[in-house]
């Protein structure tokens, strides 16, 4: 990579207690990428990802993400989430604001612009996720699919640079998983920077330029997707790939 | 009749029971006591007819239910707003904070109420109301020309110190109990609406406001109303402290007129009614 990288992690460690759950982890991701990040359950690719908006602390290491240093007790740190949305494997949804307001309440209370742009941004991100008609509905009553691109657009609508994904499509019932794959996909066409934590191999072979596995709170391969699905290295990779595609 | 139809033995047998003690106390009263009921001379203690003025007046049993009914409201309104900070801090997260309201909170669990109530009094408002001057600042209003919106308010200003005194006391006591009722509504709040409000860059006090308290306030609304209506009846205790409510009141009567068990049935009918009036409404307002 010749670019300069919008995340940097540096030789991070993590513990919750005793537990080691982000094992002298090194990673980067240059602008505009898009990384996939597999693994089987515990192995911290939530953990990991988390770290990058904040929501978790490292221990040890140094984390630069949008040229801002992540530690607890950073002031920088509501900057940081400014630019880095995320999206949550259980959508998340505000339940007691419209799908509107829902997409509203950050442009207006966090980047404080004016209501009518706040609006305007929210109605052009909703046509974005292809909903464009629910916007007054509350979210319980949404399908699952639907609510996971009002979140989508919730994040878009902070204009992020970088979107996390956690697990996006593991809470929906597998008709509802492509229309939620759809749109990520064309975030991915649209350049956005992201990073996904995801087993569904299909979409991570159509938008990844680069594969992470993950195992025990380490990063075990990193490959382009060729490679990584056609030739994986290391055993234990092999083994996963094994597992998740033959299911 | 259907309803005696339905009734077992057993339930004959309880209504035998309760009826044969109600005759024994009845006539223990009457008998050992040597009491006389002087049932009509209670309506006159609650709607006195004043013969100079000649107009009907609240008398000491219906004056002392006011002062129950105002000092009740202020002192939620108090713990509410103390309630909340309370709740707050308890869910902070700085250490410091929620240690110093936890202790707040268990010491006010483990103390008894009535004891509770004398340290905050001697303690709290006394002193302040001393340095505040309120005293002074009472009286002259109780006797300017234009005090009818005060009186509204806080009925004979002669006595508005120990209204505050008895107000700010309930309001301590009960923003225990409230700050735990909040404290659980947020807590009840799953984990990840916080972590969403974060993710889209919301500072703790934007995470409060417009995404946790909004939806803390649906849980809380059924016990803290609940709550109101223990209060209502906790707040006998301060007459204790000579605030001149409802049970401050009766034992006042009694005192002056020996009509013992008139007067504290009454006292007891007041405060029955008003209770399950609330509790009734309340849950009809949840339907
Ligand atoms: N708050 C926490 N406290 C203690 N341990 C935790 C906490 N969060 C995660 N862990 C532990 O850290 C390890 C990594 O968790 P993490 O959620 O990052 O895994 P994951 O790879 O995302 O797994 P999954 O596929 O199940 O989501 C797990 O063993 C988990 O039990
Ligand atoms: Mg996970």
């Amino acid at each position: 990579m010749t670019k300069t990288p919008v995340i940097s992690a540096r030789n991070l460690d993590k513990f919750y207690g005793e537990f080691h759950a982000l094992k002298n982890l090194s990673i980067d991701v240059a602008e505009g990428e898009r990384v996939v990040i597999c693994g089987p359950s515990g192995s911290g690719k939530s953990t990991l990802i988390r770290c990058f908006n904040a929501l978790e602390y490292h221990q040890s290491g140094q984390l630069i993400v949008d040229g801002i240093e992540v530690y607890e007790g950073s002031n920088e740190i509501i900057r940081l989430r400014q630019n880095v949305g995320m999206v949550f494997q259980q959508f998340n949804l505000f339940p007691h604001l419209t799908v509107l307001e829902n997409l509203m309440i950050g442009p207006l209370k966090v980047r404080r612009v004016s209501k009518a742009d706040a609006e305007a941004t929210a109605r052009r991100y909703l046509d974005r996720v292809h909903i464009p008609d629910q916007a007054d509905k509350y979210p319980r009553q949404l399908s699952g699919g639907q609510q996971q691109r009002v979140a989508i657009a919730r994040s878009l609508c902070m204009e992020s640079k970088i979107i996390l994904f956690d697990e996006p499509t593991s809470a929906l019932d597998p008709e509802m998983i492509n229309e939620v794959l759809d749109v990520m996909v064309e975030l991915a066409e649209d350049g956005m920077t992201m990073v996904c934590v995801t087993h569904e191999m299909g979409f991570a072979r159509k938008i990844a330029d680069r594969m992470v596995f993950m195992d025990d709170g380490e990063i075990v391969e990193v490959a382009d997707p060729e490679t990584f699905f056609t030739a994986p290295r290391s055993e234990r990779c092999r083994d996963f790939l094994e597992k998740v595609l033959h299911h | 009749m259907k309803i005696l139809n339905r009734l077992h033995w057993v339930d004959w047998l309880i209504l035998a029971l309760i009826t044969g003690f109600a005759l024994y106390i009845w006539l223990q009263i009457a008998g050992t006591l040597n009491y006389k009921w002087r049932w009509h001379l209670i309506p006159n203690y609650i709607v006195g007819w004043h013969t100079k003025r000649e107009e009907w007046f609240a008398n000491v049993l219906l004056q002392g239910l006011m002062v129950t009914i105002r000092i009740t409201l202020y002192a939620s309104i108090l713990a509410l707003v103390l309630g909340i900070g309370l709740g707050l801090a308890r869910t902070s997260r700085n250490m410091t904070v929620r240690l110093l309201a936890r202790t707040y909170v268990e010491f006010l669990r483990n103390i008894p109420p009535l004891v509770v109530i004398f340290i905050f009094f001697f303690f709290l408002s006394v002193p302040m109301i001393d340095a505040l001057g309120l005293e002074r600042w009472a009286r002259a209003i109780a006797r300017s020309e234009n005090n009818q919106i005060w009186i509204f308010f806080f009925g004979d200003m002669r006595l508005f110190p120990q209204l505050v005194a008895g107000t700010v006391v309930l309001a301590l006591f009960e923003s225990a109990f409230v700050g735990e009722i909040v404290r659980a509504g947020i807590q009840s709040v799953d984990k990840g609406q916080r972590e969403a409000a974060r993710s889209i860059g919301m500072t703790y006090m934007q995470e409060m406001r417009y995404v946790i308290l909004p939806q803390a306030v649906k849980k809380v609304i059924p016990p803290l109303a609940n709550q109101f209506i223990t209060l209502i009846k906790d707040s006998s205790i301060v007459s204790l402290i000579s605030v001149q409510e409802l049970t401050f009141k009766t034992l006042e009567l009694v005192a002056s007129t020996r009509l013992i068990f008139e007067a504290w049935l009454v006292c007891a009918g007041f405060y029955f009614i008003i209770c399950f009036g609330l509790s009734q409404l309340f849950a009809r307002l949840e339907k």
